[in-house]
């Protein structure tokens, strides 16, 4: 019995050691806690450009998680944390760029392409269809 | 008819191509600063030397750099002695030590001499923050109107300076 509740103990710290490696946080509630995971994961850590702040352990991202987790607890929304970042360090950091007029290709531009594609793949078909119809 | 529409994919190509290729070589590590274009944002911190509360009202109406540095920063040591060559030649340096401890600061600037006009303690980074500053050394440009002109990233040196200096105006 003595042997079950060890392993299960020895399991349980296990478990733990990964989230110590992330600062200890207190939140005011567990959707506190969900935005925040949220937040750090969609913003970009504007000092090693391929990660996003949950991931990254330069000082500025670390920096960075404490302000999100502050103004959280101060009752922020979600929009003025954005707002917020942008402000400082530009559209760079979102990982989902704004619906604006500068990234309109890059949100429209595939389904725009698709679109040509789809209209070009039919007249092919229609008059492939046509010559079909006219020599048998 | 029907032939020219076999060309459109190699038209498409060759606009690729020249696009990707005009990208070719650049620095994939500079990023814009946010604040091009605005003010100095808001700030109150103390000064190291005098012990002073500082605002922006204190800030010079000529134009100045922001330089943020540390005694943490390796790169900060490099380019100490070029800062030193720029204070020489009478630039105006506002510095700003970054996250660091004000005795190191004192000694730092007891050793190596000190190029700054005066030297704020940004000892949490919140001012850092505003400024978007990622590390140190980084170095802001503000005009004679008070706006920030222009950001660089990491150490100024020979190379670099006349870039800088053409916007310090």
């Amino acid at each position: 019995m003595t042997f079950v509740r060890w392993s299960f103990l020895l399991i349980a710290l296990g478990l733990t050691l990964p989230s110590m490696a992330e600062e200890l946080m207190s939140f005011g509630s567990a959707l506190n806690q969900t935005r925040y995971q949220s937040l750090v994961e969609e913003l970009r850590c504007p000092k090693c450009q391929n990660q996003n702040l949950a991931d990254s352990g330069s000082g500025i991202a670390v920096d960075l998680r404490e302000q999100v987790h502050h103004m959280i607890e101060q009752g922020k929304t979600d929009q003025e944390i954005v707002e917020y970042m942008v402000a400082r360090y530009g559209e760079f950091v979102l990982y989902r760029p704004r619906h604006s007029s500068a990234t309109f290709v890059l949100w429209y531009g595939p389904f725009i392409l698709l679109g040509l594609g789809v209209i070009i793949f039919a007249s092919v078909i229609i008059a492939n269809r046509k010559k079909r119809g006219l020599s048998s | 008819m029907r032939k020219t529409l076999f060309f459109i994919p190699f038209v498409f190509f060759l606009v690729l191509g020249a696009i990707f290729y005009l990208q070719l070589g650049k620095n994939t590590q500079y990023m814009p600063s946010a604040l091009v274009g605005n003010k100095v944002p808001d700030f109150k911190l103390v000064s190291l030397t005098t012990d002073q509360l500082v605002t922006q009202n204190d800030l010079p109406s000529r134009p100045y750099l922001i330089n943020f540095w540390g005694t943490w920063c390796p790169a900060c040591h490099l380019e100490h002695p070029f800062l030193i060559e720029l204070a020489d030649q009478g630039i105006p340096i506002l510095g700003i030590d970054y996250k660091d401890n004000k005795s190191r600061a004192e000694q730092w600037l007891a050793q190596k001499g000190n190029p700054y006009e005066s030297v704020l303690m940004d000892e949490m980074g919140h001012f850092g923050v505003d400024m978007g500053v990622t590390g140190a050394p980084e170095t802001f440009v503000v005009d004679g109107s008070g706006l920030i002109v222009y950001r660089h990233q990491g150490v100024i040196n020979t190379e670099n300076w006349p870039v800088i200096k053409g916007y310090l105006k």
